[in-house]
């Protein structure tokens, strides 16, 4: 039976919990005339049986269908003659095996023992489908039986129901945790392996970086080198450069349009700044490579400087003008933060407007436009798109905007990109700059969404 | 000297003297705020306006008029007229005997093959297409629009210049000689091109479409949203109505206010590693883009219908449980239909924003060169950013028109989403 | 500046009852009307505001007493929709003259707020930034006289005279607003304007203020808005009834509170309503 329809079934099966339930509770106190001694109105007694039949078999139903692909994997595995075979032909093999079971390659075209063991994995299948149906029918079932046979009037069925449902919004909430729990645990444990591999002060202080591993394993320089600095560098100089166009653009914008613009004039540029804003990243990718850059050299040409194709500074600006609507929406929530009576105070000793703003609004707003900033810097670390379509792939280690940079992100786009084995330090090495990427954004993150609170709640 | 004993004219006389200076550093940060908006504006008008510059022709191909005959000879000598037998004939002479039927005069396989190059290989398609969907017009003659090359449309859309250098252009001075004769007699022009919107990818500039792109875009959003939606507002109920105020919902929310700040390409790692890696999920699938983006879009989601859910006033759950309702159904019955308009407003921006989304995709596989339109949640598919990052890669210059077109689709979508949010909220804030 | 301001006539239209010219007056406002969009906050309005005493405007919420107030040094110019019509002459001068500067104004008519606002600033930037602005010092040590000398007659130097540079919000309540005093009177206004200054305090920093304003009032015009008549009976020589954006009666503190002409300003006196 096909997952698709087995999942239909369950619903279906739940549905009709709902009224073996409700008609069994209305049953115990002897008909419609007697639903007043029932706890509950007859429609949740029929929800309680319906969650209980049905939440326990689609839990089943989700965790099977998730797992079992890599359960009979590992089981086909287990049943190959040839087990002490290299990780690499096993994981070679192993694609040849999911192209056979997916369709995708004949079977006349793999290895004999490829196709054994594809025959092998679709026996294997056909059974545990077929198990499925059995348990969470099963399991389904049982729970029907268990609710039902438990309804009696006293049966608070409404407070259990809801109870059940309380967990389930509890489990939504849960999925957050789970996701920053899951990113935790996914990336250092690949990283860790990296680390097995690449000595973790190497990485951190290696100044060389050249990811480049042999296709042949006697091939000269076979090792690659994996000298982070030159990233981190070309991540900080890029982002520097993206903060030098949105800082300033982006806190004035909003100083005008928060203190000066009439009403009039800011009901249409904030909206229209924010634009920038809703503009996919890879659009400015795109930006970059086909305007910003050719014009930088084409400048560059005109001052005789050398601009090479994919210099930092295009990408930089590019990236800049994507962060100012949010520097200027963040500064713009945090200035229209500080109370009126501040303002008051400084126009009613004769301040003219732009030194009450400069001395008073600007000082007093500063720790939330300084959250502000650290939360637009995390962002331009983390941006991605940009770089990888205006920045280089060779790792400079230079403080010239002119010259290509590579970033973190960058790398971690080309060495995951593409077909790679899973295990090859090169592929690991993107989950170790991912490690470095997370935390130092986190570490961004926390300290700006603190500021930003204790600042709101000063003046709330 | 002591300000106390200034008297108050000595006093005005110092302010008086410091108002010139006070005045124009007034007039100068003013101008400062002034630039800065006019800088962000220029932006996005400049954005916009090259993008648009570059992309608007791509609704517009270029179509030779040729008369085409369907030669049994060359179609199907055996005269079987088997599907097998149509689709192995070489259609591609067909569309050459009418180009030289057009040109008699060119000879010389140089020569020949400069003005084969006019129309494009996507021509032969379109004329297998034809005879196996109806056997009968073989040996018939029909007068057909057929694709011309991207290099003639690049001509005609004036994106290259006839002017520059021959050996810097990609079309030779014979050959637009010829393009030049075509225009002529109105046999080669600019025709709507619904293909743009119809086909998969390609490596024909030309033939590239965007339909594969906006299916899988459309795909993946479509479990985003499945997914992101329910649980977001799950959890925003919980958070907002049910959880105790406790170090474990301090957890969650500071731990939701990071997510949402979190680069989305280390989304992309987790979804590599958790469900490509461990869970064995098929690489470049809407399936596995859906649950990664949805888990990139929760946390937005999750913030907005809290603050939909704060906005109810207090006054209507304090009714409702006066009633003697539970908490539960004083969320469902009272609460959440006048938290809805904003909650979904908030899944619209979520959904927005998973539409531009791209480098998460780029780690998980959907980065592809596919050119089937993609049937279901398990096939291989890009989507619409994804596409822009493919094509601007490719070196073509008729490839920049075409990112530009996809971008313009994207941009459309996005506008109306954003719109539709935007409508959402004016419609419903504030109604009771 | 030096010149005796005239006394410009009352229109005959002014329904206000008692004295509303004074001699020599510092403010003199003719036919004021306030508006806020289509609201009509203040209904012509005819009041002088004499030098070295304290005029009190007492009357129910919402009587326009603070717009009014708010008028005289042009706060009401930051508020988007207001709009003010009439004429109000600071020493014979209309303070809505195209030649007069709102900055020149503002340094000459000071104003306290309702409720304490420093500067996040330190207690002595608090103090020193009028005179900053203004240049009113040549050099820091005659900035630091200044900052002395107003803390000094705002009552509050012996209190924060150790700690200059901790912030002025780390002062309690009475003493952030008679560092908003201090901070006013560095300026060395004409005029001090003073929208309800005690009505976040408690009583003993009440009392503080009163007599801080008593001291005050012999270098400056004071106008102080108030929601108790107490205040205004203790602090005030004269007093101003505002009742729905009219000026009803003004006249001797004394003569109000003890016979008021107008029955309004007698209901209000006597509590009937507030």
């Amino acid at each position: 039976m096909s997952s698709s329809l087995l999942f239909v079934l369950l619903v279906a099966l739940s549905v009709l919990a709902f009224q073996l339930g409700k008609a069994r509770a209305i049953a115990v106190v002897g008909g419609l005339r007697g639903v007043r001694d029932l706890h509950s109105l007859p429609g949740h007694y029929g929800l309680l049986t319906a969650i209980w039949c049905g939440l326990p078999a689609l839990v089943v139903f989700a965790l099977w269908i998730s797992l079992q692909d890599v359960v009979i994997t590992q089981l086909v595995l287990a049943d190959l003659p040839a087990n002490a075979m290299a990780q690499s032909a096993q994981a070679l093999m192993l694609n040849d095996l999911r192209n056979v079971v997916a369709g995708n390659v004949p079977a006349e075209m793999v290895a004999e023992s490829t196709r054994v063991a594809a025959a092998e994995y679709l026996k294997l299948q056909r059974i545990a489908q077929l198990a499925l149906t059995v348990v969470t029918f099963a399991v389904g079932i049982a729970g029907l039986l268990v609710v039902r046979a438990r309804i009696r009037p006293d049966l608070r069925a409404r407070n259990a129901y809801e109870r059940v449902i309380e967990w389930a919004l509890f489990a939504c909430s849960a999925v957050a945790v789970l996701t920053t729990i899951g990113i935790v645990l996914s990336i250092v444990f690949e990283a860790t392996r990296f680390f097995n591999i690449v000595p973790i002060t190497e990485f951190v202080f290696g100044t060389n970086w050249s990811p480049q591993m042999a296709i042949r394993a006697d091939q000269v320089g076979s090792s690659g080198a994996f000298g982070a600095v030159p990233l981190f560098a070309g991540t900080l100089l890029i982002s520097f450069i993206a903060m030098i166009v949105a800082v300033p653009i982006g806190l004035f914008s909003a100083i005008y349009l928060a203190e000066y613009a009439p009403l009039e004039v800011r009901k249409v540029v904030k909206p229209l700044l924010e634009v920038l804003a809703g503009v996919p990243t890879v659009v400015y990718g795109f930006f970059a490579v086909t305007t910003v850059g050719p014009a930088l050299r084409v400048a560059g040409e005109a001052f005789r400087l050398p601009v090479a194709g994919e210099s930092a500074l295009a990408a930089g600006l590019v990236m800049g003008i994507m962060i100012i609507p949010f520097v200027s929406s963040l500064s713009d929530d945090m200035i229209t933060a500080v109370p009126q009576s501040l303002r008051d105070g400084a126009y009613a000793l004769g301040a003219t407007r732009s030194e009450t703003i400069r001395q008073v609004v600007l000082r007093a707003a500063l720790p939330g436009i300084v959250g502000g900033v650290l939360l637009a810097i995390s962002r331009a670390i983390g941006e991605t798109m940009i770089v990888v379509m205006a920045a280089g792939l060779a790792a400079n280690l230079t403080a010239n905007p002119l010259e290509a940079v590579t970033t973190v992100t960058v790398q971690i786009v080309t060495l995951l990109v593409g077909d790679q084995e899973f295990d090859s330090p090169k592929t690991l090495a993107a989950f170790a700059l991912g490690l470095v990427l997370f935390l130092v954004t986190l570490l961004l993150n926390v300290i700006a969404l603190y500021v930003v609170r204790k600042y709101r709640e000063q003046y709330d | 000297m002591n300000n106390t004993t200034k008297t108050a004219e000595q006093t005005q006389a110092l302010v008086r003297k410091s108002l010139a200076r006070r005045y124009r550093a007034e007039r100068r940060f003013r101008l400062y705020g002034i630039a800065a908006v006019a800088a962000g504006i220029g932006f996005v008008i400049f954005l916009f306006g090259t993008i648009f510059a570059q992309g608007a022709s791509v609704f517009r191909q270029s179509y030779v008029q040729l008369t085409i005959v369907y030669d049994p000879e060359t179609i199907d000598p055996a005269g079987t007229r088997v599907p097998e037998e149509l689709v192995a004939a070489d259609d591609q002479a067909l569309v050459r005997a009418a180009l030289r039927e057009r040109f008699p005069n060119v000879e010389g396989r140089s020569n020949l093959r400069e003005l084969y190059g006019i129309v494009s290989s996507a021509a032969s398609i379109e004329l297998q297409r034809r005879v196996v969907a109806d056997p009968s017009i073989i040996g018939q003659r029909e007068t057909l629009w057929l694709l011309a090359d991207d290099t003639v449309d690049m001509l005609l859309k004036e994106k290259v210049w006839r002017s520059a250098p021959e050996d810097e252009r990609r079309l030779s001075d014979q050959q637009i000689g010829f393009i030049d004769a075509l225009r002529a007699d109105g046999t080669l022009k600019l025709r709507f091109n619904a293909a743009f919107l119809s086909n998969g990818d390609s490596r024909d500039p030309e033939q590239a479409g965007v339909r594969g792109a906006l299916i899988g875009s459309a795909l993946t959003l479509l479990i985003t949203l499945l997914l992101s939606f329910p649980i977001g507002v799950g959890a925003a109920i919980y958070l907002e109505e049910f959880a105790p105020r406790n170090r474990i919902t301090d957890v969650i929310e500071i731990n939701i206010n990071n997510l949402a700040a979190v680069p989305s390409i280390v989304f992309g790692l987790l979804g590599l590693a958790t469900f490509i890696g461990f869970f064995g999920m098929p690489r470049s699938a809407p399936l596995v883009g859906g649950f990664v983006l949805t888990l990139l879009t929760l946390p937005t989601i999750i913030i907005a219908s809290r603050a939909a859910l704060k906005a109810v006033p207090p006054s209507i759950r304090e009714a409702a449980l006066g009633m003697g309702a539970s908490r539960l159904q004083m969320v469902g019955h009272h609460v959440l239909p006048l938290a809805i308009p904003g909650m979904l407003t908030g899944a619209i921006i979520g959904m927005a924003r998973a539409l531009g989304e791209s480098a998460p995709l780029l780690m998980i596989g959907m980065v592809a060169f596919i050119v089937d339109v993609p049937s279901g949640i398990t096939d291989p598919a890009t989507a619409l950013p994804v596409q822009v990052f493919l094509w601007s890669d490719l070196p073509e210059r008729a490839f920049v028109e075409r990112t530009s077109g996809v971008i313009i689709v994207l941009l459309l979508f996005l506008i109306v989403m954003n719109a539709t949010a935007v409508i959402l909220r004016n419609k419903f804030e504030k109604r009771w | 500046m030096n010149e005796t301001a005239k006394t410009p006539p009352v229109a005959p239209s002014s329904k206000t009852i008692g004295t509303v010219t004074v001699p020599e007056p510092v403010f003199s406002c003719r036919d004021v009307d306030v508006f806020y969009g289509d609201k009509h906050a203040i209904k012509k309005v005819n009041i002088d505001i004499g030098r070295s005493q304290v005029l009190a405007m007492i009357g129910p919420s919402g009587c326009g007493k603070s717009t009014f107030l708010r008028c005289l040094n042009r706060m009401n110019d930051t508020i988007v929709g207001a709009r003010v019509e009439g004429m109000i002459q600071l020493d014979g001068h209309d303070i809505h003259d195209k030649r007069q500067d709102v900055v020149q104004l503002r340094a000459r008519v000071g104003m306290v707020f309702q409720k304490p606002n420093p500067f996040p600033k330190s207690i002595y930037e608090n103090v020193a930034y009028g005179p900053r602005i203004h240049g009113l010092a040549a050099d820091r040590a005659e900035l630091d006289e200044i900052v002395n000398t107003s803390l000094r007659r705002a009552g509050l130097w012996e209190e924060v005279k150790d700690r200059l540079n901790n912030p002025g919000t780390s002062l309690s309540g009475g003493q952030q607003q008679r560092l908003c005093i201090a901070r006013t009177i560095a300026v060395n206004p004409e005029v001090i304007l003073m929208d309800e200054p005690c009505s976040a305090l408690d009583p003993i920093a009440t009392a503080r203020i009163e007599d801080l304003i008593d001291e005050l009032r012999e270098s400056y015009a004071i106008c102080i808005v108030t929601h108790s008549m107490q205040q205004a009976a203790r602090v005030s020589q004269r007093t101003a009834y505002f009742h729905l954006g009219d000026l009803v009666e003004v006249g001797e503190t004394d003569k109000i509170f003890t016979n008021p002409q107008a029955k309004l300003t007698e209901d209000y006196i006597t509590g009937r309503f507030g």
